[in-house]
């Protein structure tokens, strides 16, 4: 057992490095329990799923550029379009956001010297890992991987409509990787509960933390459904239950019920993290606190408690599900997602705006997601809803949406990134990275916006020969390159910037704990800790003339804060 | 701890109003049952945190005066290195397998599980090696 004494009385070593004795190489992978680099590694593999991912979206734009293309096969084709969405959602977005980001930044955010369980960390990871290749694997069976989409309806998800073993497969990776979200969910509302430093009281709490919180809450209540459905769904597959087929007195629309119960959680799940990236990113580049920042907290909570109750309205068209209930809670979202808005709006309002990548990441965010948004308001209306459902036009939606969550996501890489490793980014290039991204989203998603309202289904791998609909097309298609461009570029500067721009500790001037210890942290992240009288800690200490002025509790003594 | 619970607790009551609400609006099962679920697992610990809370000291964590020094000792046990998680997800991992390509794969799923869960207990709280 390593005791943590408090921060304060150890001494602080003269050099910036990992103090740690303890295995090197592939064997400190496999057993470190350093929150910080099981992070990375999450980071690194969520990363690795996006290229793949990414890959399929390629592949499927290159297939829509003509009506009757035949790059792929129709088979393949729905192998494709399952896995890239499988990929994307359970590989990618959610275990970056709360393996990756919160695992590194939750712990130093709030002073702790680690998760509260780090082994049940380790084991977080290790499951993600290898129900990733649990599901990835399929495509090198006979049948080929998962193609029922990403959401493995009944009752075409049945052993009779999907036999073979790449549909097992989707299911078990499913079900290591559920697992592994509920044990990080565990863990990350353990260590918010009980490691905070003294003075670090719940209202004092960045509010990345505390949207991390929420999301941990959500995981704990959501992801159990899934798992329960996915053993379900398994038991129907090979043990001759008919719990979601008709023929045994089952219910397929059952189904629906358990997985969007997980479903539109998981979008609160997938995008509060983000919100609360691009709350930290904010107020740091236009050097003010953050605007309010307890109606941030209850937004947040709100969106949270919300969405558990709006699943139905991904089934307004089954017909039995209770439509004025799910619309109106689908609408009330708007309202504490609108005060996010206003919030960090009121943020940037003469502000002293550092246009940095990160920054710029932020706001590209603020726009695509704003886009996502208001269309996913319209499709809350049940009369607009059935006439676009399955229609490019929820593709553009989701794909407004989850792109938003890759601006903010590489906000927080280039933000957050510099604390972790200890060097920067190159700046220049990921200017130019962001635009590519940012134009390559709007011209992805807007022509799919208009063809779903000209009624272009989705999950089709070809179309009937209409001059707009493959103008369209091909514009999507142009986005799409785009946005791979800017993940080749992406690359490039890491490659580029390899151990070539030293950050130092603190270099955005940030405001949270975080900026307080040194680049990368130490093993258990801090040699010393501040006094902490606001949300503000870092900046209080560096900026003892100018103390978190809008907010914040404070002992002041002859016009100077007490730290 | 008084905010946490009250988080919870919180939650919890939306969600038992929101279940009430739905059911008897809708007379649904499925969706009924979860939210009324949901509602149970916010109550569950915010009940023993509110309970807590009203037993316990103020944390330093909790006390918006606090100094570093209020939390100056041993405030954990975190190991070094571990090599039982991994174990563990490989035996979790030759489990699922067992799930597809047959139930031969549990013999390595279910010893190495042992195995680890063995070691894991024996290393205890010295959490591995350092």
């Amino acid at each position: 057992m390593t005791d943590v004494l408090d921060p304060p009385i150890v001494a602080q070593p003269a050099d910036h490095g990992q103090e740690h004795d303890g295995p090197t190489g592939i064997l400190k992978w496999l057993t470190t329990t350093d929150h910080k680099i099981i992070g990375m590694s999450y980071t690194v593999t969520s990363v690795i799923m996006m290229v793949i991912g990414g890959a399929f979206a390629e592949i499927i734009r290159a297939q829509l550029t003509s009506p009757s293309n035949n790059l792929v096969s129709l088979a393949q084709y729905n192998e494709l379009f399952t896995m890239h969405g499988s990929v994307m959602i359970y590989l990618f977005a959610g275990p970056f956001a709360f393996g990756g980001l919160a695992n590194m930044i939750v712990p130093i955010q709030i002073g702790a010297p680690d998760m509260a369980f780090p082994r049940l960390n380790a084991l977080s990871y290790w499951l993600y890992l290898t129900g990733s290749i649990t599901m990835l694997s399929g495509f090198f069976v006979a049948g080929g991987a998962a193609n029922f989409g990403w959401v493995a309806y009944a009752p075409l998800s049945n052993s009779i409509n999907t036999p073979g073993a790449g549909a097992d497969l989707w299911i078990g990776g499913l079900l290591l990787t559920g697992f592994s979200a509920i044990f990080t969910g565990v863990n990350l509302t353990a260590t918010i509960f009980y490691l905070r430093a003294p003075g670090m009281t719940m209202f004092r709490m960045p509010i990345f933390t505390w949207n991390m919180l929420v999301t941990a809450i959500l995981i704990l209540l959501a992801f159990p459904v899934l798992t329960a459905g996915l053993i379900m769904l398994y038991c129907d597959r090979h043990f001759g239950t008919h719990i979601f087929s008709v023929q045994g007195g089952g219910v397929p629309v059952l189904w629906q019920h358990i997985f969007w119960f997980w479903g539109h959680p998981e979008v609160y799940i997938l995008a509060l993290p983000f919100f609360g990236v691009v709350t930290e990113i904010i107020p740091v580049f236009s050097r003010k606190p953050v605007f309010g920042y307890k109606g941030m907290i209850f937004a947040t909570m709100t969106i949270g408690a919300l969405s558990l109750g709006v699943w139905a309205h991904h089934m307004f068209t089954t017909g039995v599900v209770l439509l004025p209930f799910f619309s109106i809670m689908s609408f009330l979202i708007a309202v504490p997602t609108g005060i996010k808005f206003f919030n960090w709006i009121g943020t940037m309002w003469r502000g002293e705006i550092w246009l940095s990548t990160a920054m710029l990441m932020a706001i590209g965010f603020l726009f695509t997601f704003l886009v996502g948004g208001i269309t996913g308001i319209y499709l809350a209306s049940p009369p607009i809803d059935f006439f676009t459902h399955d229609t490019y036009f929820v593709v553009a939606h989701f794909h407004s949406i989850v792109m938003a969550l890759v601006l903010g996501g590489m906000g927080g890489l280039y933000y957050w990134g510099p604390k972790i490793t200890g060097y920067l980014l190159n700046e220049t290039i990921g200017k130019i990275q962001f635009w590519f991204l940012f134009i390559g989203i709007q011209v992805f998603t807007l022509p799919m916006y208009l063809l779903g309202l000209r009624g272009m289904p989705r999950r089709v791998a070809g179309y009937p020969l209409h001059t707009s609909w493959e103008a369209l097309n091909q514009l999507a298609t142009v986005g799409a390159v785009l946005i791979g461009v800017s993940t080749v570029l992406f690359v490039v500067n890491i490659g580029y910037s390899w151990k070539k721009y030293p950050a130092g500790d603190n270099p955005w001037d940030g405001h949270t704990l975080e900026w307080f210890t040194t680049s990368p942290p130490p093993h258990h992240n801090f040699y010393r800790l501040p006094r902490i009288r606001s949300e503000r800690p870092t900046w209080d200490y560096n900026h003892p003339d100018r103390p978190a002025k809008y907010h914040g509790h404070h002992d002041i003594q002859d016009g100077v804060p007490v730290v | 701890m008084r905010v946490e619970a009250r988080i919870l607790l919180s939650l919890g009551s939306f969600f038992g109003f929101m279940s009430a609400l739905y059911w008897f609006w809708g007379h649904e099962n499925a969706g009924g049952v979860m939210i009324f679920a949901a509602m149970l697992l916010c109550f569950v610990p915010g009940s023993y945190y509110f309970w807590w809370s009203r037993h316990m000291k103020e944390r330093p964590e909790d006390d918006p005066n606090a100094t570093q020094a209020q939390g100056a000792g041993v405030i954990g046990a975190f190991p070094g290195t571990s090599i039982w998680p991994f174990t563990l997800a490989m035996g979790a991992f030759f489990v699922v397998l067992a799930l597809v390509f047959g139930i031969w794969f549990l013999v390595p799923g279910f010893g190495l599980a042992a195995w680890a869960l063995f070691g894991g207990t024996a290393e205890g709280r010295r959490g591995g090696t350092h």
